[in-house]
């Protein structure tokens, strides 16, 4: 599936669009994981917890569970909450 | 340390930030400073440290606000990084106890000249980490953290500094890589002789906040523990509630900050040591009145220096503002060199870089408008 890596992931993706696979939002960032090593850790807690500024979106609606199940043809977004100054 | 060692190489000042980090390698003098950064622009960096067994060997704790925590690592001080391929991280729930989850790596600490490739790590939630391979890959250290009693004596997210409860001041002792100390905000200070395979606290004699227990481990808030390079039976303390010195065997602090002029008070961050005579200390007070402005007191930023072990303290502010200066100095971003006429350095939370080539007396500017600087260290690299 397509996945939108946001721009402060992308010195790991090295672009915004990438591909990954897997039938859970959890098993398309392990494929992530795989493929850019060490982005998964900057958003999902060693708990297995999505971190409190990273929002997941699959079909245009907010994931909250990692074990979402998804499929090849949608669209997994990745973004950044704003936050700080 | 012999003279010839004291000459060896150049200072670099490693400055961690808010907002990424920088380089800054002096001259001959220390009179003129190259400056290399920023490293990690827009990562808050809470602190850089140069490996002291191979002198070229950078690891530095990074984190931003969106993501989550992570190590860097350059092999060629700074020219490039790598990033470690498991950061510090908790394991899973234990003990019956509440899993817990790295929010950021707060100290670093290089393992002793005979142990190449170990570091230890102190992290926010208190958790302590330790690496095998220069710091690459990291591992929970100990049983703190899964420890009953200990995560007890953690208390909350609550009860730390307001970023965030932390361990801190990782400290082995140079004669024997088994006997280690540590610090918590909060949580007291800590001491293992069996490297690391329990810890036992040591906070005889360390004062709390007024009502509360100090037998109670909880309530004691350590802001900086040093270890004497000249002398490793001598530790010096800078704690929320007082300065301290504590000679071993002995296990009672003693408050040497009550003889610090009482309206300046003996509240604040850092605390720094020479790197030779174990009477001389500097620190750098706080307003620690009323609400706890963290501000230097009256706007008057000034370093106090002992050099009798905390008997008697003497102001040094040439140079500095005198006043209208608000500054914090935070715990880590104090620190001296170790040339014959110390040097000292400071950073604050307004992005200035302050030195002293005369041992405190005269105070310079080296730069301005970095942002909120968290930690300074001096490193000779080879």
């Amino acid at each position: 599936m397509r996945v939108l890596i946001p721009s402060a992931l992308h010195s790991y993706s090295g672009r915004p669009w990438v591909e990954a696979s897997g039938a859970t939002v959890g098993e398309v960032l392990a494929d992530l994981d795989r493929r850019f090593p060490g982005i998964r850790f900057r958003m999902i807690d060693e708990q297995g917890g999505i971190r409190r500024h990273i929002r997941l979106f699959y079909r245009q609606r907010q994931v909250f569970d990692l074990v979402a199940p998804v499929s090849d043809d949608g669209e997994l977004l990745i973004v950044q909450a704003l936050s700080g100054g | 340390m012999s003279k010839q060692d004291a000459q060896s190489g150049q200072p670099v000042l490693l400055v961690a930030t808010r907002k990424g980090a920088w380089l800054l390698h002096a001259d001959a003098a220390r009179c003129s400073w190259r400056v290399d950064g920023p490293h990690f622009l827009g990562h808050i960096v809470n602190h850089l440290v140069l490996d002291p067994r191979d002198g070229r060997t950078l690891l530095a704790a990074a984190k931003t606000g969106h993501l989550g925590p992570t190590l860097f690592r350059s092999p060629d001080l700074g020219r490039t990084w790598q990033e470690a391929a498991r950061p510090p991280a908790f394991g899973p729930a234990a003990n019956g106890l509440a899993a817990r989850a790295v929010d950021h790596t707060f100290w670093l600490t290089p393992g002793p000249a005979g142990e190449p490739g170990v570091w230890y790590a102190g992290t926010s939630p208190q958790g302590l980490f330790r690496s095998e391979d220069g710091g690459n890959s990291w591992a929970p250290f100990s049983c703190i953290n899964d420890d009953p009693q200990y995560r007890q004596w953690f208390g909350t997210v609550q009860d730390g500094t307001p970023d965030g409860p932390k361990l801190h001041s990782i400290i082995v002792d140079p004669r024997d890589s088994s006997h280690l100390y540590f610090a918590m905000s909060g949580g007291g200070v800590h001491e293992s002789t069996d490297g690391g395979r329990s810890f036992t606290p040591l906070v005889d004699g360390m004062e709390v906040v007024e009502g509360f227990d100090p037998g109670d481990v909880s309530f004691h808030d350590p802001h900086c523990v040093r270890l004497c390079p000249g002398n490793p039976d001598r530790l010096y303390q800078q704690n929320h509630c007082g300065i301290y010195r504590l000679d071993r065997p002995g296990r009672r602090w003693e408050r040497i900050g009550r003889n610090m002029p009482r309206e300046v008070g003996d509240i604040g961050f850092p605390l720094v040591l020479h790197p030779r005579d174990d009477q001389t200390a500097w620190v750098f007070p706080m307003d620690g009145s009323d609400v706890w402005p963290r501000t230097s007191p009256g706007g008057r930023p000034a370093v106090y220096a002992t050099r009798d072990g905390g008997a008697s303290w003497q102001r040094h502010a040439a140079g500095l503002p005198a006043e209208q200066a608000w500054w914090t100095v935070k715990r880590q971003a104090m620190t001296a060199d170790r040339e014959d006429s110390v040097g000292l350095y400071f950073g604050t939370t307004s992005g200035e870089l302050w030195q002293s080539r005369d041992e405190g007396r005269q105070w310079e500017c080296l730069t301005r408008h970095l942002p909120e600087i968290y930690a300074v260290e001096v490193a000779y690299p080879r």
